[in-house]
């Protein structure tokens, strides 16, 4: 499903965002260091320099000396080289200068002056390591970034060195925690030490670091903690010490209540999420229902077509505008809702038209006009879903607590969703068109006496459904694939929505789209996708049993129809 | 019981069923028995199960013109009975297949695929033909009970209930792609070998399952005739065109409702069950919303409100989307597409509509 796809789309951001950045910064650091600081700390620089020859040593022994000394100077500009060395990008020529090859393996440059060399004039070799090295160069690594400056870079330092603890470097996280200023990599620095100290073998220190977990640790910590609680096979317990056990079992207690807690605001952020999405699907498909007692069949396609306009637009602003690539987004929204918007006041004008007082007939074409549409799209665009780039400012997202991400694109999309719903509330309520709009929907016979031009109303307010729609598919392209069949994943959902939330009113149709989004997301990790959307729709014909007309029906006369 | 069967048609009727009959029961296989294979007129074997599976689509045609032509319920759901048909017909010829599977186990082979030790328990009993057959007459229409009285009795009506129908084959689709929910998931239940012995691939076999879907759609036919020319048929068209007048009259509409949409579901399933063997797959994809909504265009092609018209539509419609599927498969969409437009725009009332509209007999028929 669409959803699953959306969300290892962020897990992919995240794991991007966490390895690309610090080898990014690492490198600016580099040539900044490399240009200006280097006439400043000549003596040092002397130092790092012949330290750096070191790594192209053909002895393994040496080798490690270098790294060793490397580690020891800390100074950030052995970074890249360090880290070349590691992934087997870093290389010797004959003349013992040392290349850095970049990561597409067709360029390369000098360790120690940084200048490009060409590397297919040069006979490289590659200096031989092996795991004792290996070990070397990550606590090499890992103390020259625990004390960068960066907190960011230390903050990568200290994570990793949580996944894979290393006893030489606890004591440098021991050294540096006094002098940290930033609070997330203490808790970090705080949370390394305490593994340390679960294995230490003073009671008071293993408690302390119970403690420390229990306060901050996250679910990675629960097997450790498991251990300690757990009995073997003749059924004594693993660890001796009572009050360790007691200890342990509260703070695993207390791991899980913070997991629980976490899961439910994922939740509730991603039942608001698809709430919000679902909303704009459903809210032109309500109005125009409301209004015309017309369900649209091919209001899903308006989603896709709003989603396409914005694939072109983008396309459009790659081709010619490319310094501007970042906000093809802004344009997008009053073209995607303009072109939504116009095709269906052409359906509305040539085919809906004609079918008024025949519901169940309007419905059967309106799908032949979705299969064409459908069909229109796969011809021009083909039939593979198209690549619709997020901006850099919807790109990654809010780590709100450990593991749990809201990706910047949804908040958008929950703004976004507020603004314009809000607008369509306006025009409804405050304008003249809006007042036509609502006599219209109340008594159409009496609109007309009184001098409406019903059939204008009918064709704006279908414009305006429609280009809802468009921008529905605008704010879906941000957060999932789109291509032919964008419309047809929705569409039934959206049908729930206004069933739900009967027509007529706006908020009836937000209740129902959150009430919707909600329930699918608490109800997904305890039954399943699937079985959670069986239960959304028995919830809904439950529902219907009550109030047949929808949660928030138009009462009295009204509701006749 | 004879007189009143024979008071169901006219007599110029009568002669063309039975001339209809002939050539499908009797000329039919004749031709492909005795004319010798390079003659024009020789009918292929692969003839027999193209027409058996029009002929199932013909029976969900008749079906759903009964609740939707007749009783002006539309249902985008009809989807769900069939498969429930030919789910259960699948399963049977499944246990039938034996020890022949690919991996020669007693469980069918998805099951082995999926590591399964043991038969779920709601596959118990398909071993025997009588248990399927029982499950394929009663399940189907039990299902439908159940929803239409939920549906019904809470007033869901018109695009309401044209929406929930279409909402409840999206869900049970979902439900059977789940490999977990043990009907073999995307793939489906195909591969069968054989049913009640005769092998499937046989040419005889096709013939005999060919005929016997002819005898079944002659005798629904039937059915469906004496039921919507009783007295019930009046109250039904009554629905369809004042449901509330009907009401006010004293008759309370649920029952009738309930009483047609469980014969349309019951229809509907025995369609599925002859489906299966014929095509020789079963698959989630037959519970796609597109699907059902496809059903419903049979009914319109054809002529809403009258049963010769389904019958008509469903075999036009299913040729022209063989035709296309072969000679010009992006254009299908297109043509399905415009004919829902055109039909509900320029032909309401269908081909049959549209050429009795020369003769002055069918007047009272008028679909609203």
């Amino acid at each position: 499903m669409k959803k699953d796809g959306t969300l290892h789309k962020y897990q992919r951001l995240k794991t991007n965002l966490k390895n690309r950045k610090p080898f990014l910064r690492f490198l600016g650091l580099f040539l900044f260091l490399a240009v200006g600081l280097f006439p400043l700390s000549l003596v040092e620089a002397n130092d790092l320099d012949s330290a750096l020859r070191g790594l192209g040593n053909k002895s393994r022994a040496k080798l490690k000396v270098a790294v060793k000394r490397l580690g020891d100077i800390g100074n950030p500009a052995a970074l890249p080289a360090l880290v070349a060395l590691k992934n087997k990008r870093l290389q010797v020529s004959e003349d013992g200068a040392l290349i850095i090859i970049d990561e597409s393996g067709d360029h390369g440059h000098d360790a120690l002056s940084g200048k490009q060399v060409d590397i297919k004039s040069l006979d490289l070799s590659k200096p031989r390591i092996n795991n004792s090295v290996r070990r070397v160069l990550s606590v090499a690594i890992g103390k020259i970034q625990l004390t960068s400056d960066d907190p960011e870079v230390r903050l990568g330092a200290a994570r990793e060195l949580l996944k894979r603890p290393s006893s030489d470097l606890v004591v440098l996280v021991e050294k540096s925690l006094n002098e940290e200023s930033d609070d997330k990599v203490r808790e970090i620095f705080f949370l390394v030490l305490a593994k340390e100290g679960l294995n230490s073998d003073d009671k008071e220190k293993r408690l302390q670091s119970l403690e420390v977990i229990a306060k901050y640790g996250n679910n990675d910590f629960k097997t450790d903690l498991e251990a300690l609680v757990d009995k073997n096979e003749k059924g004594e317990y693993l660890e001796n010490d009572p009050e360790i056990r007691k200890t342990a079992s509260k703070a695993i207690s207390s791991l899980e209540r913070r997991q629980f807690f976490i899961n439910q605001a994922a939740n509730f952020f991603y039942g608001l999420s698809l709430g919000s999405i679902l909303l704009l699907a459903a809210l032109g498909l309500a109005i125009t229902f409301g209004l015309m007692g017309v369900i649209n069949m091919a209001h899903g396609e308006m989603l896709m077509i709003g989603a396409y306009s914005t694939f072109v637009v983008q396309n459009i602003f790659k081709e010619y505008l490319p310094e501007f690539f970042d906000w093809y987004l802004i344009p997008a929204i009053p073209i995607a809702f303009t072109v939504s918007a116009v095709i269906g006041i052409i359906l509305e004008r040539t085919i809906i038209r004609h079918l008024y007082g025949r519901p169940l007939e309007t419905l059967l074409a309106t799908w032949g006009i979705s299969l064409v549409l459908i069909q229109s799209i796969r011809l021009i665009f083909g039939a593979q879903n198209v690549e619709v780039a997020n901006p850099y400012y919807l790109s990654g997202g809010v780590e709100v607590m450990n593991g749990v991400v809201f990706p910047y694109s949804r908040i958008v999309i929950i703004i976004f969703v507020v603004f314009v719903v809000a607008a369509v509330w306006a025009l409804l309520q405050k304008t003249s068109l809006g007042l036509q709009v609502r006599a219209v929907t109340q008594n159409r016979e009496m609109a007309s006496c009184m001098g409406i031009s019903t059939h204008k109303v009918d064709m704006y307010t279908f414009g305006l459904g429609s280009g809802v729609a468009g921008l529905g598919g605008l704010a879906l392209s941000q957060i999932g694939n789109v291509g032919p069949e964008l419309g047809q994943l929705y569409i039934v959902d959206s049908f729930m929505v206004v069933v739900l939330g009967g027509v007529g009113k706006i908020v009836g149709t937000v209740a129902g789209a959150l009430g919707l989004g909600f329930i699918n997301k608490f109800l997904e990790p305890v039954a399943g996708a699937v079985l959670g959307k069986i239960m959304v729709l028995v919830i809904v014909i439950v529902l219907i049993q009550k109030r047949p007309q929808g949660l928030f029906a138009l009462k009295g006369r009204m509701a006749d129809n | 019981m004879i007189k009143k069967i024979a008071t169901l048609h006219s007599f110029k009727g009568w002669i063309l069923t039975f001339i209809l009959l002939g050539i499908a029961l009797v000329l039919l296989p004749l031709l492909n028995l005795l004319v010798p294979e390079e003659s024009v007129l020789h009918v292929p074997d692969y003839i027999f199960s193209l027409l058996g599976k029009y002929l199932c689509y013909a029976l969900v045609a008749l079906a759903v013109d009964l609740i939707w032509g007749y009783t002006g319920i539309l249902s985008l759901g009809h989807g769900v009975f069939f498969s429930m048909g030919g789910y259960a017909m699948g399963m049977y010829l499944m246990r039938s297949i034996g020890k022949e599977g690919v991996y020669k186990s007693d469980l069918p082979d998805f099951m082995v695929f999926l590591d399964w030790k043991e038969l779920p328990w709601y596959w118990y009993g398909f071993d025997y033909f009588a248990f399927t057959l029982l499950v394929i007459l009663i399940l189907p229409g039990l299902f439908a009970f159940t929803f239409g009285y939920f549906a019904f009795r809470s007033r869901i009506k018109g695009v309401y209930f044209a929406i929930i129908t279409q909402a409840m084959t999206y869900a049970l689709m979902l439900l059977f792609f789940r490999n977990n929910t043990g009907f073999g998931g995307n793939n489906g239940l195909t591969d069968f070998k054989r049913i009640l012995g005769y092998s499937l691939h046989e040419p005889s076999t096709k013939v005999g399952l060919y005929i016997i879907t002819i005898i079944v759609l002659f005798l629904s036919y039937l059915l469906s005739r004496y039921v919507v020319r009783s007295k019930l048929g009046r109250i039904l068209t009554a629905i369809r065109d004042a449901e509330s007048r009907v009401m006010f009259s004293g008759y309370n509409t649920l029952h009738y409702k309930l009483f047609v949409w469980t014969l349309s579901a019951f229809l509907c399933g025995i369609a599925g069950a002859l489906y299966v063997p014929q095509v020789g797959i079963i698959n989630p994809s037959e519970m796609q919303p597109s699907n059902s909504i496809e059903m419903a265009i049979w009914v319109a092609v054809g002529g809403r409100g009258t049963l010769s018209g389904a019958l008509i539509g469903a075999g036009l419609v299913n040729g022209a989307k063989s035709w296309f599927t072969v000679a010009a498969p992006d254009y299908w969409l297109y043509f399905l597409g415009t004919l829902f437009i055109v039909l509900t725009l320029f032909f309401p009332k269908g081909l049959v509509g549209f050429f009795s509209r020369f003769s002055s007999k069918d007047k009272m028929r008028e679909p609203s």
